[in-house]
């Protein structure tokens, strides 16, 4: 398979494969994807964050559908978690997305967490940047639930949508600090139960106080099953998406996330260094046991190491 | 490479019980494999574009209604005209003995009846993978 070829030419399987490569972290798939960096940009990212069972793949699912009338084509990277035991995982998106498997003009990719060091935010990164090459109008990126990893993930969209059910109570509490600072739209679903109102009042009241920015979210009532109001929720991220054309709104944006991902990467290519010689291993094993016997202290240890790994990084 | 092996588990046709799929899914994920699951009443056309877009190493279907001799080969044939020649394709559920050998003939590369030790299968795909 002529996977390059494939990519430019639309040839799913061209994407599913490289995606593979680059979850499973083969070089080649970094080649590739930095031959054609210049291609990537065209597509709007969404990403679509909240609580397990708020409905988040049912909203991804009615946007796509709604954004293929429109003739957009759509991508979908739908993440669930894999077992930090076994390493394997059940990911069951795709479950709510039935209609959309056998329409050309939508890619549905599934990811496991695999829980390696900032793992899956590199993955979904590529994931995305090669769904953008591939020519996607629109890349969703769905995240887990609410928790550090689906932040960093979040942080590569332009435009977060945060999807929230009523009867969660003092759970908007709890959260509300991870809240307030990624969503820009608010997207409140299974509206047809009770307390959905009240649940919007509180989001509203919560971005009340938040004054650090002068874009205000807006605050939608849906109900994704039924395709309720999915109209006006496409009509909030476009209302974002016009506040980042304002200023240098965008720019600030894509810088914050570029600066993320390059340290990220910095963080991986120090990791992958040390993984791949065994000589910084067994250093590593050496400290262990220093430390264990109290002889230094962990601190210093890291630095002894960092020290080491710093001298040789032509393997980069 | 070590990586997990990528195993989508669908259930063709129109019968409603998925049982059996959750169980061996659940197998599989706890053998360390990724599974995706796509859920009851799949075409083979949604079988096969989800195998392509997920790019899996294995394809294990259930059927339960009787439906196996037709629309095991078709899924087999549609990925063959798809240019998918490196999957790994496994049937499951309540299949006669006397129909495993024409299954087999189609392409199916192993049926596992009522009774059988997830672990059986789980050495299968583990085993019989094409690629590495």
């Amino acid at each position: 398979m002529d996977i390059r070829a494939g990519l430019l030419n639309g040839d799913k399987r061209a994407a599913a494969r490289l995606i593979t490569m680059a979850e499973n972290g083969d070089e080649e798939a970094v080649k590739i994807i930095r031959e054609y960096y210049h291609l990537t940009g065209k597509a709007r990212i969404i990403g679509i964050t909240g609580p397990p069972g708020a409905g988040k793949s049912t909203v991804t699912d009615k946007l796509a559908k709604n954004l293929r009338l429109q003739g957009k084509k759509v991508g979908i990277i739908a993440v669930d978690p894999t077992s930090p035991f076994t390493g394997g995982a059940i990911l069951g998106d795709r479950v709510r997305m039935t209609d959309l498997s056998t329409d050309p003009g939508v890619f549905i990719r599934s990811m496991g967490t695999r829980g390696a060091l900032g793992g899956l935010s590199k993955a979904a990164h590529d994931a995305v940047r090669i769904l953008d090459i591939y020519g996607m109008d629109y890349i969703f990126i769905e995240t887990v639930g609410v928790g550090q990893s689906e932040v960093d993930i979040v942080k590569l969209a332009d435009t977060v949508v945060m999807v929230m059910v009523p009867g969660l109570g003092d759970d908007i509490q709890a959260i509300k600090a991870g809240i307030m600072e990624i969503g820009d739209v608010f997207a409140v679903n299974k509206s047809d139960r009770e307390g959905a109102e009240k649940t919007a009042t509180e989001i509203e009241i919560m971005l009340d106080f938040n004054k650090s920015s002068d874009y205000r979210p807006s605050v939608v009532n849906i109900i994704a099953r039924d395709n309720k109001n999915v109209d006006e929720l496409i009509a909030a991220i476009d209302k974002h998406w016009e506040y980042l054309q304002k200023n240098n709104n965008f720019e600030e944006r894509k810088k914050n996330s570029i600066r993320t991902e390059i340290i990220s990467l910095i963080n991986q290519y120090v990791i992958t260094s040390i993984q791949r010689d065994s000589s910084k291993v067994s250093l590593i094993e050496d400290m262990v046991g220093n430390v264990y016997g109290k002889k230094i202290d962990p601190y210093s240890a890291a630095v002894e190491i960092f020290k080491d790994v710093s001298k040789i990084n032509r393997n980069v | 490479m070590d990586r997990p092996i990528r195993v989508v588990v669908a259930k063709p046709g129109l019968d409603g019980h998925d049982r059996g799929a959750k169980v061996v899914a659940r197998a599989l994920r706890d053998a360390g494999m990724e599974v995706i699951y796509t859920g009851l009443r799949q075409t083979p056309e949604q079988i096969v574009e989800t195998v392509i877009q997920e790019d899996a190493d294995c394809l294990a279907m259930s059927i339960l209604s009787g439906a196996h001799n037709h629309l095991f080969p078709k899924v087999v044939s549609l990925l063959k005209e798809r240019g998918v020649d490196d999957v790994l394709v496994v049937g499951g559920g309540v299949i006669p003995e006397d129909d495993i050998p024409g299954l087999i003939e189609a392409g199916i590369a192993g049926i596992f009846t009522p009774g059988t030790p997830t672990s059986v299968t789980i050495d299968f795909i583990t085993q019989n993978i094409k690629r590495k």
